[in-house]
């Protein structure tokens, strides 16, 4: 199957590839770092987390359309402004849904499971109702567009490129926050004893409703970052809640960098069996290859030995 | 070569040799280099102080904890590499700290699913509840002062109730070693008493090791003492011997 | 009663309980429902056969598989292949580029038919593979996860991928499988057509008599002591390893029986609804089918009959009249029954209901679980749909 190329249409293909996994990875990691905080701090299953990151999505179309009406001067930078209002509007659905039912459940993991699958499904109604059951796209402000050409074969979108960096940003921002901040302290405090962290001050209902909030505030970034590359429907969020937990699973649910290292093996494996096999079964392969991983290996790649 | 005949013999005379035993979590040596020997019939009484790694030697011997190196020998079968429930049918019987029984079922089936027959799930699905099954569990009941309670779901019974119930689960068993992880943390003084009447009945014909901190119960029941510390063995020997070695007044009040 | 011991494994209040389900399928329903709304409720028994793997599976062993689709789709997809092979004679399909070979392998230019096909067509290997392919499959992911102590959430979340999985790989291998419309246009069995009305009504008592066969199985299983060392494994697994079971092996044997029990029910919607498709296999019907077991009880064998039928009842006739509320319906009944009656209809049943029937039945309900969980009332819902 080689044959039909030359040795450097070969290696530019191979690097565009990888340029294509790259952005999966990047996808990978931002829906993965919301899951990874609530699932792997917290040890509840959120199977409305796409339904979280949608939100953000909508909420981005929405700013993008306020200033494209309204103040077209700033339409450059609008997209920085809807990334925090989805930060807040995700943050702020979360928090209410770990009062309102989340902390009911804490004891009752497979019972979560059931209940946010249960608000995923109310979620996309209302996404429906009120939004349309048709798929949006946002408009990029034009320094988005286009691609830069690295040779004469190779050039990467800048999209792409931004929301490269974009990750890189936000994981930084996540580590600093989880193993710097005397707040992200608190929470691995509430992890690892939830009764001698409550015995010592810690307000441990106030941490978990903030980590459930910046989980769901993380989800709600990646859905505002996945509209410079995709567009946005009601049950969008759907498609990617298995993977996401095969990342978070894969990568030893309770390390950061775990869940980097696995999105970014997940991530290139896909792409790379895409290029040589079809869409479909490229994906069952890299599903059923971590599904068998998982079986054989159940902890994960990272993960601590802790005396029981 | 005479040497290992004459260790095999002397393994024979113990119903459990611990040797070189080691475990290590993330390189703390939770148990560094232990070895221990038990006797047929004797009572061995573990105290430590907190972290000293009691409770972790009695997961090495039972199997829930794997060991980094070393050997456990019960009458010549090598426990390090047997899974759990085959070290239980092998007649070794374990009693957790907190007391660990099946909240949802009674006392009676509780000690029924203890009853050593009918482990496979095949068997399971045939086992019948006949006349000897039920006078065995009959027996057990009135040993631990269970009698009246037979039909009652054990999430009823009051804390006490719930560790004779679960020595109860292990007598069942009738295994050849009885680890018993503080019998009676957590009794009131008339079920300590009754404990340690219960205790005296059930270790005839086996060997039991116990971890224990009440130094008044110890003395009542102990034939001999091994005091850990950090992992390692301090002291071993009679009460008395023990309680007079100046290395255990030094970890037990020197602080 | 524990000690005196049973001779036989179901207990007078059990008896009651299958007799009114047996009553209210067998006799009420096909007297009141046209043949229409008949077939809907074959329909959704085929359903039950999962809600009442699930009890076993999730209720009493605490193992909560989200890809019991895979199963019912395995045994509905078996059945399938035989059906569509005998629909695909020679003579049936003369007009094919390759006469002898299902329409959609014709379709997509595959001259021979695939070495796995082969096999089905006869019908006894296919009954075989009905029960057994799937067991096979539980045994395997079973078998490396539970002996690798994998449970919980982990356990919900791979099985999940795997009904993801199984999905895009029947969308995806066209040929073989039929792609995303399934493999259709099923006419005969042995010769018999399955698509008259006098067919369907017969297949929904077959389906109605193996519903009442797996009951009585599911009970004999809850009543021997693997029953009881479920619940065990359930509450302290530790324990019962330390009584001397090896507790990954029971796990295993519920799993595999959960599974044989779906793909029973699978085989049979094949039969009843004339063709199979890749939407029975993936993750939303397999956790919809979770919440069937839910909403009737998850540790009632009979609830979740009732509950399989109550929650397909709603949907049939809130998609038929507002689709745009079905969802807010069912993702509030995973809600709510979550926070608020975690142990479904048959837990209301037990509080509200029970005491009250008590002295009529002589103290027949008096455990918490599995005593006839919903009253005939509101088992007649169905008919109230008219």
């Amino acid at each position: 199957m080689f044959s039909d190329y030359s040795l450097a249409e070969l290696g530019s293909i191979f690097v565009m590839q990888g340029f294509a996994g790259l952005i999966l990875f990047s996808v990978f990691v931002l829906m993965a770092l919301g899951l990874a905080i609530i699932f792997g701090q917290m040890g509840v299953i959120n199977m409305a987390h796409g339904e979280f990151m949608i939100l953000g999505a909508y909420v981005t179309y929405f700013t993008s359309q306020f200033f494209l009406n309204f103040i077209p001067s700033l339409f450059n930078i609008y997209f920085f402004v809807a990334m925090i209002l989805a930060f807040f509007a995700s943050g702020a659905l979360g928090m209410f849904i770990e009062w309102a039912m989340i902390r009911r459940l804490y004891k009752r993991p497979l019972d979560t499971l059931l209940a946010t699958w249960g608000l995923s499904l109310i979620l996309q109604q209302v996404y429906r109702s009120v939004f349309g059951p048709r798929e949006v796209g946002v408009e990029l402000p034009e320094w988005m567009m286009g691609s830069l050409p690295v040779t004469d074969m190779v050039e990467v979108q800048i999209n792409g490129l931004f929301v490269m960096g974009l990750t890189i940003a936000i994981t930084v921002a996540v580590a600093v926050l989880m193993y710097k901040s005397n707040w992200g302290k608190q929470v691995r405090a509430v992890v690892q004893n939830r009764v001698m962290a409550g015995a010592v001050g810690i307000n441990t209902e106030k941490v978990d409703r903030y980590t459930f909030g910046l989980g769901c505030g993380i989800a709600g970034v990646a859905g505002s970052a996945f509209t410079m590359i995709g567009s946005t429907g009601p049950t969008s969020g759907q498609l990617y809640i298995v993977d996401t937990f095969l990342v978070v699973v894969f990568g030893g649910a309770q390390s950061l960098l775990g869940t980097i290292a696995s999105a970014f093996t997940i991530s290139q494996a896909q792409s790379t069996m895409e290029f040589f096999l079809s869409g479909s079964t490229a994906k069952v392969l890299t599903l059923l290859s971590v599904v068998i991983i998982l079986m054989l290996r159940p902890q994960g790649l990272f993960v601590i030995k802790v005396r029981r | 070569m005479n040497t290992p005949v004459i260790t095999d013999t002397m393994n024979k005379d113990f119903v459990l040799a611990v040797e070189g035993l080691t475990v290590s979590f993330d390189g703390f040596k939770a148990v560094n280099d232990l070895s221990f020997y038990v006797d047929e019939n004797e009572i061995r009484v573990i105290i430590g102080p907190n972290g000293a790694g009691k409770t972790t030697v009695l997961d090495l011997i039972c199997g829930r904890t794997k060991a980094t190196t070393g050997s456990i020998k019960f009458k010549d079968q090598e426990l390090t590499r047997m899974k759990e429930h085959e070290i239980v049918r092998a007649g070794v019987g374990r009693k957790f700290q907190n007391p660990s029984i099946y909240e949802d079922l009674t006392v009676f089936e509780n000690l029924e699913i203890s009853y050593p027959k009918g482990r496979s799930v095949v068997g399971a699905l045939t086992f019948r509840r006949d006349a000897p099954v039920k006078e065995r569990v009959q027996e057990i009941a009135e040993m631990i002062f269970l009698a009246d309670q037979l039909d009652q779901r054990a999430e009823y019974l009051s804390h006490g109730q719930k560790q004779w119930l679960e020595i109860g689960m292990l007598l069942i068993q009738d295994p050849e070693l009885l680890m018993l992880d503080e019998p009676v943390a957590g009794m009131s003084v008339s079920e300590r008493k009754k404990t340690a009447e219960l205790l005296h009945t059930i270790i005839k014909n086996r060997s039991v090791i116990v971890i224990e901190h009440d130094m008044k119960f110890v003395e009542d029941i102990a034939h001999k003492v091994t005091v850990l510390h950090q992992g390692k063995i301090l002291s071993e020997g009679p009460m008395a011997k023990v309680q007079a070695d100046p290395k255990v007044i030094e970890v037990y009040l020197g602080h | 009663m524990t000690k005196t011991g049973r001779t036989f494994f179901l207990r007078p209040q059990d008896m009651i309980g299958i007799a009114i389900l047996a009553i209210l399928l067998l006799v009420v329903l096909p007297l009141t429902l046209d043949n229409f709304r008949l077939q809907f409720v074959g329909k959704y028994l085929t359903y039950a056969f999962v809600a009442l793997g699930l009890v076993l599976c999730w209720g009493y062993a605490g193992i909560l598989s989200l890809g019991q689709g895979v199963f019912f789709g395995l045994g509905g997809y078996c059945m399938a292949m035989f059906l569509k092979l005998e629909a695909s004679s020679v003579e049936n399909t003369k007009i094919q580029t390759t006469p002898g070979i299902p329409d959609f392998m014709d379709w997509n230019q595959i001259t021979q038919l695939p070495w796995f096909w082969e096999p089905f067509h006869h019908l006894g290997f296919t009954i075989i593979a009905v029960l057994v392919v799937p067991a096979i499959f539980a045994f395997v992911v079973g078998f490396a996860m539970f002996k690798r102590r994998v449970g919980g959430v982990y356990f919900a979340i791979i099985t999940q991928a795997l009904a993801a999985i199984l999905t895009i790989l029947i969308v995806g291998q066209q040929g073989y499988t039929g792609g995303i419309n399934g493999i259709t246009d099923l006419r005969t069995l042995n010769g018999w057509d399955i698509r008259t009305d006098s067919a369907k009504t017969i297949l929904y008592f077959v389906c109605v008599g193996l519903l009442l066969a797996s009951i009585l199985l599911a009970y004999f299983v809850k009543s021997s002591k693997l029953g009881r060392i479920l619940v065990a494994m359930r509450d302290k697994e530790d324990r019962v390893r330390f009584s001397g079971y090896d507790v990954s092996n029971f796990k295993v044997f519920v799993f595999c029986l959960a599974a044989s029990l779906s793909a029973i029910g699978g085989a049979m919607f094949t039969l009843q609804v004339g063709f199979m498709s890749p939407s029975f296999v993936g993750i939303v019907p397999s956790i919809e089918m979770v919440i069937y077991t839910a909403v009737g009880g998850r540790l009632s064998i009979l609830g979740a009959i009732y509950g399989t039928l109550l929650v397909n009842w709603a949907k049939t006739s809130f998609s038929e009249s507002f689709p745009e509320l079905w969802l807010f319906g069912l993702g509030g009944l995973f809600i709510a029954v979550v926070l608020t009656f975690p142990n479904g209809i048959a837990g209301l049943y037990q509080t509200y209901v029970a005491p009250r029937l008590g002295p009529l039945f002589g103290g027949a309900a008096k455990r918490s679980d599995a005593t006839p969980p919903a009253p005939p009332s509101s088992g007649h819902a169905p008919a109230a749909a008219e």
